[in-house]
């Protein structure tokens, strides 16, 4: 009872200036944060790329970011929504298909990858084409092959939704719906999709649950000598540019950062993914060519093709052992964050507005 | 809407922070902060001085290809206007879509300009590179306004979209949107024009209007000429991209200043 009385009586300074017409300018503060809903940088991390102090995280925008992500509305017809591609139990991947599924079950031309930690990506996509955690739900939203719906259509779509009216009031002090408030509530649901607890982070800061075994601690040193020049630690990517040798696929012919550029230097070329949560997320690669770990490792062995822009580290491939490959494919899997994939807060939730 | 048990705590707070309002329009003067006035900019578009009407009305490019206009917008931004001495003023939050299907956009204001007389004015066409990478953006940048290229982020500075006999594209279309903020192709130009030895006087109580004329034809012509039988269709950042900029550059001309 004694914290309802404070919230209300916080809740009263922060909202008592709209009564008076003359603060509309001040800018609104939510409700205070809740613990869970306060970004913080795991301590094995470096700082976030998002400058959260534009788009301070609450429960309220967070919760609307995560209903707007699971739901369909955000699509032309109301059948596709974010979920359909990116899903918890696999990292928010799409792990039944190799290219993903849109609009009347059309075919895109390359995987989707797993939506994590994107608070530290500089870019976004495999080409990188698109720059900002707030500018990316747009991609998808307009894809013809995704969700093919125009930004108008959805905020008049959302406008005449009472209880999204009702949520963004709760989130950005009054009930106007823009563009740019559903995307920083979508920011602000992707920005605290942090996973940083697998066994390796635990390893990395010591806590109980860190236990590694031998064959894992070879895997790690071996990564360390053949793949952390591309997959840094601890986000697992470099987020450069990069040809590692993939034979380009002639029906797709996807040109990769060329297409953003227009730069030949850098045909073939695509942003270094991540390797956390790597167990959960087959299939591997831009076009999901690979579906077991062994076959992605015997790229690297075996399947390197040499080209003008391929990595000049992967010139002569990356030799390996059969016994090297097992082990780091065993220390890739200390890299598996059960506990993102289960974390109820990035679930869906059956949305009833009320406090 | 805020659950009732907030809601009465707020009213009961509400007489503590009452005096900590701000006025929403202070008089000028009445608090210590400098009067301002306005300076109103009008837009006069024209294909080489023939009035430009969207639609069916037909017009001559430079290489003599005839066309029609249905769309020409193009973003307005980051205005600073000169006095004689080098002093500036630079408008804040200086964004504008200018759409010649909404009439209303081809005139606006510009307030809190300090009075005095002023000699020259710079602006740019297209969204300079720092917006083009924030992220979410409102009002004239709201990327609903269908200026924004989603699978490449960033702005489209200005479209051009009409019709062509000469165009070999399908129901002979010609189609222009002009992006990119960085690389060797961008489409962002900035434009300066002097007022020579007329001023716009801006004072509390007297606005000014400058009007420019826009030449649509420039977008064709000076130094790249362009014919929409090869040229109809370009939507991304080309060498096709900058010569269009290139043209667009001057397509702004002073016609006068009112005072
Ligand atoms: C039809 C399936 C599909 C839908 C629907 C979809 N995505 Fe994606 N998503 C993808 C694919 C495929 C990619 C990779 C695209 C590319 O690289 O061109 C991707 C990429 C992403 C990325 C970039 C990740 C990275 O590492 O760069 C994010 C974030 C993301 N999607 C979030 C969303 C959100 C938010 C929505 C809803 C507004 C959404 N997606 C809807 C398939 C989908
Ligand atoms: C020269 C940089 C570079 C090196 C070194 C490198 N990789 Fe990669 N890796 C990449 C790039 C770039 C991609 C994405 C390629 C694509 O899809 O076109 C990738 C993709 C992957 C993928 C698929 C990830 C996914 O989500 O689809 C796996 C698994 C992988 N690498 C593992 C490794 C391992 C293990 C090593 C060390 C033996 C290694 N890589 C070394 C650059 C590198």
């Amino acid at each position: 009872m004694r914290r309802r009385v404070f919230l209300a009586v916080i809740s009263a300074v922060i909202v008592t200036p709209f009564f008076f017409s003359g603060c509309a300018e001040d800018p609104y503060i939510p409700q205070p944060a809740v613990d869970e809903y306060v970004f913080r940088v795991p301590s094995n991390f470096p700082q976030p790329v998002y400058n959260f102090a534009n788009n301070t995280v609450s429960e309220a925008g967070f919760k609307l970011g995560r209903k707007l992500f699971y739901d369909p509305i955000l699509s032309r017809d109301n059948s596709t929504s974010c979920a359909s591609c990116h899903q918890q139990a696999s990292a928010f991947a799409h792990t039944e298909h190799r290219f993903s599924h849109g609009i009347n079950d059309q075919l895109g031309n390359r995987n989707a990858p797993p939506v994590y930690n994107m608070a530290w990506l500089p870019y976004f996509m495999w080409d990188g084409g698109i720059n900002h955690i707030e500018s990316q739900p747009s991609g998808p939203i307009t894809n013809p092959i995704e969700m093919d719906e125009s930004l108008g259509n959805v905020i008049a779509k959302l406008s005449a939704t009472p209880a999204y009216r009702a949520m963004f009031t709760d989130a950005f002090g009054d009930d106007t719906i823009t563009t740019q408030r559903m995307f920083r509530a979508m920011a602000q649901f992707m920005g605290m999709m942090v996973s940083a607890n697998s066994r390796y982070d635990k390893y990395m800061r010591g806590e109980t649950g860190g236990e590694m075994n031998a064959q894992e601690l070879s895997g790690l040193s071996l990564f360390r000598q053949k793949c952390a020049s591309c997959h840094t630690e601890p986000l697992f990517s470099d987020y450069a540019f990069r040809n590692n040798g993939l034979a380009a696929d002639p029906t797709i012919n996807d040109s990769g950062r060329t297409h953003i550029t227009q730069n030949p230097a850098d045909m073939y070329k695509f942003k270094t993914p991540s390797l956390r949560n790597i167990e959960l997320t087959t299939p591997y690669m831009h076009d999901g060519r690979f579906i077991t770990l062994d076959q992605a490792l015997n790229h690297y062995t075996s399947g390197v093709v040499a080209g003008p822009t391929l990595d000049p580290l992967l010139a002569d491939g990356i030799p390996m052992t059969a016994q090297e490959k097992a082990d780091i494919i065993t220390f890739l899997k200390t890299l598996t964050d059960i506990s993102f994939t289960i974390d109820h807060r990035f679930s869906e939730h059956a949305v009833s507005h009320e406090h | 809407m805020f659950p009732k048990k907030y809601l009465l705590g707020a009213l009961l707070a509400g007489a503590f922070v009452f005096s900590s309002c701000k006025k929403e329009n202070p008089q000028p003067g009445d608090d210590g902060t400098p009067a301002t006035g306005s300076l109103t900019v009008s837009l006069s578009t024209n294909v080489n001085g023939q009035p430009l009407v969207l639609g069916t009305q037909t017009y001559l490019n430079e290489a003599g290809d005839s066309f029609t206009v249905s769309m020409f917008r193009y973003y307005l931004t980051n205005i600073v206007l000169y006095r004689p001495d080098g002093s500036t003023y630079v408008e804040p939050e200086s964004y504008r879509l200018i759409s010649e299907s909404q009439p209303g956009s081809l005139t606006f204001s510009i307030n809190g300009v300090p009075p005095g007389d002023y000699s020259s004015m710079r602006f740019m066409i297209g969204v300079d590179s720092t917006r083009n990478v924030s992220g979410a953006q409102t009002g004239a940048l709201d990327p609903a306004n269908g200026m924004f290229w989603t699978w490449s982020t960033g702005y489209i500075h200005a479209k051009f979209e009409g019709t062509s006999p000469s165009s070999p594209g399908a129901g002979h279309m010609v189609a222009f949107h002009v992006g990119g903020f960085n690389g060797p192709h961008h489409g962002i130009r900035g434009v300066s024009t002097s007022f020579g030895t007329a001023r716009a006087s801006v004072s509390t109580t007297s606005t000014p209007t400058v009007f420019f004329d826009v030449n649509l034809a420039e977008w064709f012509k000076n130094p790249n000429t362009i014919s929409f039988a090869t040229e109809y269709n370009n939507t991304g950042v080309n060498p096709t991209n900058k010569m269009i900029a290139d043209n667009y550059a001057d397509m702004f001309t002073l016609n006068h200043i009112q005072n």
